[in-house]
């Protein structure tokens, strides 16, 4: 009789669910996983000590690089910990446009966790389904920064600048008649304002077009239901945040808990689960989108009404106006200082956390007083909810596999850092 | 001698005549399943390649891909067994092709008219597993290996469903002949089998979906899970041929879904009125083909629509749900045939 062994599957990192560069090792009684190893680090770009290298202000575009999928949230940590160690007041224009993109960036990075996590399932409609929003939404992303992801568009003290008044507008071509570019030009004719306000009259309709095509569907429940199942003192024993800690019925978010920016004028409801499955993680994230729309809306109305400064006037850490530099000896000074030698942070050392679409996202910052910081450690999230696959995963089959891969909503941006 | 020779040549050219539309029709397939799900996911699909340099909607497509398969690389794993490697693809596309030796395609258009016509049929498809297990073990891949176990025991277990819903067919037609059956279903729309035999109908639709592993029963390739499955090692034209049979499958279970259930080429107008005398004149052979595009078009429909079903999900499906239901309804039927009930068993 020969010795019976367990299959062990190399899964990943080149394998079309591993999120990027996910590698497991899956000790598997047949289709049984009896443990799951993940092996990271296929990413990892040494970020913290890049950031441990550069003044204070050339290091928000790599905090964009981190989770890939939720840019501006990263950004929104950085800067925030940075603000609070300097003691700045940001203007309360900027506040409310940082929370407004704080929450498309909720949309936008929940939208591409329900089209991957239905694609790894197998319904493949959703994804493209789900890309068709994000467009629009990235659209308004380059209409602040000029760029569709890689945004750089918080700044210490504030925003970088105002939103526009005019959104670009699809050109006419050889692949474009007038007739298609007016069709795609239809929302644009307002303001950046106007153009949300339409995405958020529609959205909500298309979340109900995702949940026609998933939440009743009797395969898509019998794939998530009672699948990787945490209790509430596991989900937190485990480091669980955001969704994830939500979706096993524990009511925590940093928004309300302790809200930072005008979160706290905000009306929104936080949604929690209550098995603490995939489905029930399932239906938080759709909840969170419907909430975060409501947030941009209030934002919507706000900006509209209250025009102001977006960003700090102190010259010591956010830029002079372009056309102040070309008449103004003191202008050009602060201009070139600060982006030579950048800002000095007084000697100490701070934690920002933030409400990140995947969880609580925070920085740790030490200075020592020069234009670098001496420390930066990134707390992601999405570090915290992989080391656990090992305890969600076993039991479960091959497929339910893939299925906690797009629960846990993982981008190895974040993880690997 | 020249007897011999001369039916030899008939029946090549019948063969031919058969092959070249079937071919054409599999090549076709892809085409339509690439645009009809990118409408359906608000993309366009492909539209470039078109011939002698007109897009003509992107039609050149299926050409253009198989030109490319055939001029690619076949890479053979270094472990592999070189034999079943090769073989298997063989062995997935012939029974995919035999089979339409006993199809008819219209009153006596049918290159054998053989009275064990169904049986034939079963036979030979569930030789297709054949070449998966095969093409799994001979690829010497894990996932390759997973995909053909998980093949071997959905198509087992779906085979019996299968099987059942034909002895349903059977039993209502009292012939394995598959132009028998049709003719029994002639007298118009509301004769033809789906109505009587609506689970069993119902149990061959979704077993031959999962006969064909297609979504949302395609654990033997399982895209997400185990990569491509059983023809994860393949490449070039090996691959293409397990392409081509998956798609001769669709092509022969929804035909064969027409023939036994929706009328085969009878007219659905048939014994109406106005109607009836005014569509006689079209050919059946145009009736049968309109039916088999609906069921083609299902088949696509569902994959772009759900989700996966789990590997052990299937097997509770086809054995505590589809297996129970056939031979529930195989008990009614037979009350309904010994009481013959009108119009199908009067």
């Amino acid at each position: 009789m020969p010795e019976l062994r367990n299959l062990t599957l190399n899964f990943g990192p080149q394998h079309p669910a591993a999120h990027g560069v996910l590698r497991l090792i899956l000790e598997m009684d047949g289709e049984v996983i009896q443990r799951a190893d993940p092996h990271i680090g296929l990413l990892h770009r040494a970020t913290e000590k890049l950031a441990e290298s550069k003044p204070y202000n050339q290091s928000i575009g790599y905090m964009d690089r981190l989770d890939y999928m939720s840019m501006m949230c990263n950004e929104h940590c950085y800067v925030m910990a940075i603000e609070k160690l300097l003691g700045v007041t940001v203007p309360e224009r900027a506040q409310y446009i940082r929370v407004m993109y704080d929450e498309i960036t909720r949309i936008l990075n929940h939208l591409l966790w329900l089209g991957t996590h239905a694609l790894d399932v197998g319904a493949m409609t959703i994804f493209l389904y789900a890309f068709r929003e994000r467009e629009t939404l990235i659209d308004a992303y380059e209409a602040v920064s000029g760029s569709r992801m890689h945004a750089t568009y918080y700044r210490p003290g504030g925003v970088y600048r105002d939103l526009p008044d005019f959104m670009p507008q699809y050109q006419t071509g050889k692949f474009r008649t007038e007739k298609e570019a007016s069709r795609l030009n239809e929302n644009r004719q307002g303001s950046l304002l106007d153009y949300l306000e339409d995405f958020t009259d529609h959205f909500p309709g298309y979340v109900d077009e995702y949940e026609t095509l998933l939440t009743d569907n009797r395969i898509w429940k019998q794939r998530l239901v009672d699948i990787a199942i945490v209790s509430p003192d596991e989900a937190k024993q485990l480091g669980f945040t955001g969704p994830m800690l939500r979706g096993s019925g524990i009511e925590w978010d940093l928004r309300k808990k302790q809200p930072y920016e005008v979160y706290e004028r905000m009306d929104f409801d936080i949604p929690i689960g209550v098995n603490g499955d995939c489905y029930d993680r399932y239906l938080v994230r759709m909840e969170e989108m419907r909430q975060s729309n409501r947030i941009i809306r209030q934002c919507i109305e706000w900006l509209r009404e209250n025009p102001g400064p977006v960003i700090a006037e102190s010259h010591k850490f956010a830029p002079p106006k372009r056309a102040d530099m070309k008449g103004d000896m003191e202008a050009l000074i602060h201009h070139f200082k600060l982006f030579t030698e950048g800002f000095c942070l007084p000697e100490g050392e701070v934690y920002t956390g933030i409400e990140h679409p995947k969880g609580e996202f925070g920085i740790y910052l030490v200075s020592d007083g020069a234009n670098k910081p001496y420390r930066v450690k990134i707390r992601a999230p999405g570090f915290a909810h992989l080391s656990t696959m090992n305890d969600m995963v076993k039991g479960h089959m091959l497929a339910d596999v893939v299925t906690v891969i797009g629960t846990q909503d993982i981008v190895f941006g974040d993880v690997d850092r | 001698m020249y007897e011999l020779a001369y039916d030899l040549i008939i029946i090549l050219l019948k063969i031919f005549a058969i092959l070249i539309p079937l071919m054409t029709a599999v090549a076709y397939l892809t085409y339509a399943e690439r645009r009809l799900i990118g409408f359906m996911q608000v993309r366009i699909g492909p539209n470039r390649v078109g011939f002698f340099g007109f897009r003509m909607f992107g039609l050149g497509q299926p050409i253009a891909d198989a030109v490319k398969l055939m001029f690619k690389e076949i890479v053979m794993p270094a472990e592999a067994n070189r034999y079943l490697f090769v073989i298997a693809p063989i062995l997935a596309i012939a029974p995919a092709l035999a089979a339409w030796a006993v199809v008819p395609f219209g009153d006596g258009l049918v290159l054998a008219d053989i009275n064990a016509g169904l049986l034939y049929i079963l036979a030979l498809t569930s030789l297709g597993v054949y070449g998966v297990i095969i093409a799994g073990w001979a690829s010497n891949s894990k996932y390759a290996f997973l995909g053909a176990m998980r093949s071997a025991a959905q198509i087992v277990s779906y085979e019996i469903a299968m099987g059942f819903a034909l002895v349903g067919v059977l039993m209502a037609a009292h012939s394995l002949n598959l132009r028998e059956i049709v003719l029994q279903q002639s007298g118009g729309f509301w004769h033809w089998y789906w109505l009587p035999l609506l689970p069993l109908f119902m149990v061959y639709l979704i077993s031959g979906v999962a006969e064909t592993n297609r979504a949302p029963f395609d654990v033997a390739e399982g895209e997400s899970e185990i990569v491509a499955g059983f023809h994860v090692e393949y490449s070039g034209m090996l691959f293409a041929v397990f392409f081509l049979a998956e798609y001769a499958n669709i092509i022969l279970i929804s035909m064969l879904t027409v023939l036994m259930f929706w009328g085969g080429w009878l007219s659905p107008f048939e014994g109406i009125p106005l109607l009836g005398a005014a569509t006689a004149w079209i050919p059946g052979i145009f009736w049968l083909v309109m039916k088999t595009f609906f069921f083609m078009f299902c088949f696509l429909w569902f994959r772009a629509t759900f989700p996966r079903y789990r590997y052990d999900q299937i097997m509770r499906l086809g054995w505590k749900v589809l297996i129970p239901v056939t031979i529930v309804w195989l008990v009614v039927l037979a009350v309904a045939i010994v009481a013959k009930l009108p119009p199908w068993f009067g």
